[in-house]
């Protein structure tokens, strides 16, 4: 009788399968995973966890008798029945078999856990931004490492097997290190020897040469060698992403969370994929300022509102920070499309001489009440941003005025486009 | 007090806790008993401890150690994996697999009277019920699975590199599908060696000299056959037609298979087959198993080698395990095989020590043999669960569980026919008809491949056998086809009989050629 103790083998020896058994399900479970971000509330989205899969599609299926037809039972437990009673059957069953309790576990759909990693990389899957390029070799730099010799330390996976024996080798030659083959044919001579005197002066070498064998290692330590690696700074694309939100009177609560949703959205996105991205949160009334991200998501403000204040703030934080020559600029904005008169013309030339040469490309996410349109808009910052996009500059606008909006929304914006040139993050 | 003290000493521990030392003499004690005084004879054991999650990962592949890739065990790792987490349901405290050495799993949780008792239950019960029952000996090879499954998983694995996952996926699930129709269910003739052969020949020439008669010459010879019958009896005949194992049919006779997918089908077929032979004894390998654990534990107690806390707490869980709900309860969800064979074989050793008059009437083979354990091991070794109940479900039995047959005709509006009770007229009609519920022949629809148009557009053309109007579930029997379709390359056909031999139903299915555009990419 053997006693195994398993508990010590690797974990998830299944992962193979159930990474399968996702990218199988995948459409399910992208479908999942969107339906579960309405839902949730913004601080929950990160945290991946369960969704509700349905299984259609996922069926293993088998021939199998359909119910109805003529059935016998055989049942436990008879109080009063005797031969020949008849059992009216209960309402609302039709006819068939006693309903057997217990089968197929509610094999149409269920709870299925995934973890924040498949959460994300489910939801996140084939987005990208668009047009980056401008790569520099940055101050924080990313490295590759690159083979550079040996060394006589390092891990043993690195180990270098030929230079290795190469060196114990040469060490063995300059050492003299008695081949096996000469004391074999030593020992067989002293086997073959009738005389005593040869013999004792044969015995002598024979044990001068084995204590020299035992004293000159086959392999020493002095010889092992490690392939050696070193690194090397790697160009990077660097990019920063301006993210503008008005938060004036104008916005109702309602709009306020589409936006910050949306920038959620954008976060998430962008501090997954992308290692050497920055993100600059800009909120904006009739004044903009710099905020953190606790401040941009969660903060309360309110005023009036004027965008080419946020514009402005752009501009000079792009001048003190980011060098265009350097730096891949993005930019989402997010409004309700109010902007008072008199900042029309000023903010229509901020964006078309100032920003947009400076973009990579410039969102606009136009926010509105539930019961909104979302294909058509007649506020002031849509018409004017319609004229501009018009002259081919990088503007995409897109309306949303219901949350499950958001992710197609989101999706349509940064889904990888193949002519796009792709560039390393 | 020197009593006390020695009391002590025989206990095979104390309290729940356990260690590897623990279970060494648990096993010991229990193998005593096992071989010694209830003479079984097993597969050297092998024990393994294991954690929760490992337990789900044995569920999801059908407990085997080892098994090849496939998403649906990941969609049952899932599934399971899901009800645990919420708490709806408890996991199996043991998973045994026939093979030799028997493998069992014992879950870390578990207390030490816990594990006295699977060790009993599954390392002796089923080890025995594994290594003696005539099903298994047939149909599995305790030594060679494992090393077959090594071998499956390889060879899948190299296909996947070879061919693509995507094509072995496909191949795959349409085996997977196909799998509850890919067993032989009768062993077939074993070849003949040439002496044997031709001392056959020898009999069969003697007998016809011996049984000569000119006179059958002038017998009158029946109908001639028309042409078209021959054709189709040879046809048959040269496809081994008709064949109920699809797969194996698949295997050998579809025309656009790649040998490597033939291979794959093979493997599928195989592993159905090993779980053949499960699947027809679940009453008698549970009943054997909780059996032979109640014995041992009984035994061990007399002994005074588990204390009489522990031997309480085995009490309740064995009593859990053999609770068998009554129809109108809630938690009634058919028999519960643990019990209907605790049941029946306490029975057995109730007739063969203490018999009635009614049992010597009814068991006059057994009655008063005095010795159970000769009597049910020999039980163990013959008989599958449909033959077991057939012959085995006692007057007695049948009255404790007060049993009763059910008529349910959906054409009759007025009711559900109560057609037997416990009583002199019903004992035989209930008992037969619990065995037919366990005979998977009778309850698994019955699918024939019966012609092939070989001639034509070689479609394929399958019949099921549909008494009592149970026809096929339809959207599940269209995707089968689907998938039997695109194994076979070519249409097929199934049509459903019912007991007049009429056509009641008819499903067909084109192949999708996604199986051959699979091959042709790589």
């Amino acid at each position: 009788m053997h006693i195994i103790d398993r508990r010590l083998n690797p974990r998830g020896k299944s992962l193979e399968n159930r990474q399968r058994f996702l990218r199988r399900a995948k459409d399910a479970v992208q479908q999942a995973v969107r339906r579960s971000l309405q839902s949730r509330s913004i601080r929950d989205v990160l945290d991946g966890g369960e969704v509700s899969l349905p299984i259609g599609g996922m069926g293993e299926p088998s021939f199998r008798r359909a119910e109805g037809g003529i059935t016998d039972h055989v049942l436990p437990g008879n109080r009063a029945f005797v031969e020949g009673d008849i059992i009216p059957r209960p309402p609302g069953q039709g006819a068939g078999r006693p309903k057997e309790a217990g089968q197929g576990d509610g094999e149409d759909g269920f709870r299925f856990v995934l973890t924040r990693e498949e959460f994300l990389s489910v939801f996140l899957d084939d987005l990208e931004l668009p047009e980056l390029a401008k790569r520099r070799l940055s101050e924080t730099e990313e490295m590759s490492p690159v083979r550079a010799g040996y060394s006589i330390s390092g891990s043993p996976s690195n180990l270098s097997i030929d230079r290795t024996t190469r060196l114990a080798m040469m060490r063995r030659i300059a050492l003299k290190r008695p081949k096996p083959a000469e004391i074999e044919a030593l020992q067989r001579q002293i086997d073959e020897c009738d005389n005593e005197e040869t013999r004792l002066l044969l015995e002598t070498e024979l044990k001068s040469l084995t204590d020299r064998i035992r004293r000159i290692p086959y392999v020493d330590p002095l010889d092992v060698r490690y392939r050696r690696f070193e690194n090397e700074p790697k160009p990077v694309a660097k990019a920063v992403m301006f993210c503008l939100m008005d938060v004036s009177g104008s916005m109702s609560e309602h709009m306020k969370d589409l936006a910050k949703r949306f920038y959620l959205l954008l976060y998430l996105f962008l501090s997954q994929r992308y290692e050497k991205v920055e993100i600059v949160f800009i909120r904006h009334t009739e004044k903009a300022e710099e905020v953190d991200e606790e401040t941009f998501f969660y903060g309360q403000a309110t005023g009036g509102t004027l965008v080419s204040s946020a514009l402005a703030a752009m501009r000079t934080i792009i001048a003190a920070r980011f060098d265009p020559t350097e730096w891949n600029i993005y930019a989402a904005q997010a409004s309700d499309g109010d902007n008072s008169y008199r900042d029309e013309a000023p903010t229509g030339h901020l964006l078309k001489h100032e920003i947009l040469p400076l973009c990579q490309y410039f969102a606009y996410i136009e926010v509105d009440e539930e019961g909104g349109d979302s294909s058509v808009s007649n506020s002031p910052l849509w018409r004017l941003y319609e004229s501009i996009r018009s002259e081919m500059a990088p503007l995409a606008m897109r309306k949303v005025c219901r949350k499950n909006e958001i992710f197609p929304v989101f999706h349509d914006l940064f889904q990888k486009r193949s002519t796009q040139t792709k560039a390393v993050p | 007090m020197t009593q006390a003290v020695m009391q002590k000493d025989r206990l095979l521990f104390e309290g729940a806790d356990w260690d590897f030392a623990t279970l060494q003499r648990i096993h010991d004690a229990c193998e005593e008993i096992a071989i010694g005084e209830l003479g079984l004879d097993v597969y050297p054991n092998q024990i393994e401890v294991i954690t929760a999650e490992q337990m789900l990962d044995a569920y999801s592949s059908t407990g085997m150690p080892l098994f090849y890739r496939h998403w649906s065990f990941g969609k049952h790792f899932a599934h399971h994996e899901a009800f645990y987490r919420r708490g709806m349901r408890d996991l199996a405290y043991e998973i045994v697999i026939n093979s030799s050495p028997c493998i069992s799993y014992l879950m870390e949780e578990n207390t030490a009277t816990m594990q006295t008792l699977v060790i009993a239950h599954a390392a002796f019960g089923h080890n025995h019920f594994f290594k003696n029952n005539y099903l298994f000996k047939l149909w599995t090879d305790a030594e060679g699975i494992l090393d077959y499954l090594d071998f499956a998983k390889g060879y899948i694995a190299r296909c996947e590199e070879r061919y693509g996952e995507t094509a072995v996926e496909r191949t795959l699930d349409a085996a997977h599908a196909l799998m509850s129709h890919g067993v032989h269910r009768y062993a077939g003739k074993t070849r003949l060696d040439l002496r044997q052969e031709e001392k056959r020949q020898q009999e069969r020439r003697a007998h016809e000299e011996q049984m000569f008669n000119d006179l059958w010459r002038t017998v009158p010879a029946g109908r001639k056959r028309d042409a078209a019958d021959v054709d189709l009896e040879r046809r048959r005949a040269a496809l081994g037609l008709p064949q109920d194992n699809l797969l194996y049919f698949l295997e050998k006779s579809s025309p656009r298979l790649q040998p490597w997918q033939r291979e794959i089908l093979r493997i599928v077929r195989h592993v159905a087959q090993y779980f053949h032979p499960q699947r027809q004894t679940k009453v008698m390998n549970e009943g054997t198993a909780t059996y032979v654990h109640y014995q041992i534990m009984d035994r061990l107690h007399a002994r005074g080698q588990i204390s009489d806390g522990n031997y309480f707490e085995f009490l309740k869980s064995h009593t859990n395990v053999v609770f068998q709900p009554t129809f109108d309860d809630r938690r009634f969800s058919g028999f519960n095989p643990y019990a209907l064979g605790f049941a029946m074989m306490q029975d057995i050793e109730r007739i063969v020590t203490k018999p009635t008059d009614e049992d010597r009437e009814w068991f006059p083979d057994i009655a008063g043999r005095g010795d159970p354990m000769q009597v049910l091991r020999g039980i163990w070794a013959d008989y599958r669960d449909e033959s077991f109940i057939s012959q085995f479900l006692s007057p007695h039995l049948i009255r404790k569980w007060r049993l009763f047959q059910l008529y349910d005709d959906p054409q009759v509006s007025e009711g559900i026919l109560v057609s037997a009770i416990h009583d002199e007229r019903g004992y035989k009609r209930v008992r037969r008809q619990l065995a037919r519920e366990y005979d998977i022949g009778w309850t698994d629809p019955r699918i024939d491949i019966v012609d092939v148009d070989l001639a034509g557009d070689r479609r394929l053309l399958l019949q099921h056998r549909a008494p009592n109007d149970w026809v096929l579930e339809d959207s599940e029997t269209r995707q089968v086809l689907q998938h039997l379709a695109d194994l076979w390359g070519y249409d097929v056909m199934l049509q459903e009989i019912d007991g007049s031999e009429q056509v009641v139903k008819e499903h067909s299915a084109h192949p999708r050629e996604i199986l051959q555009r699979g091959e042709s990419s790589s």
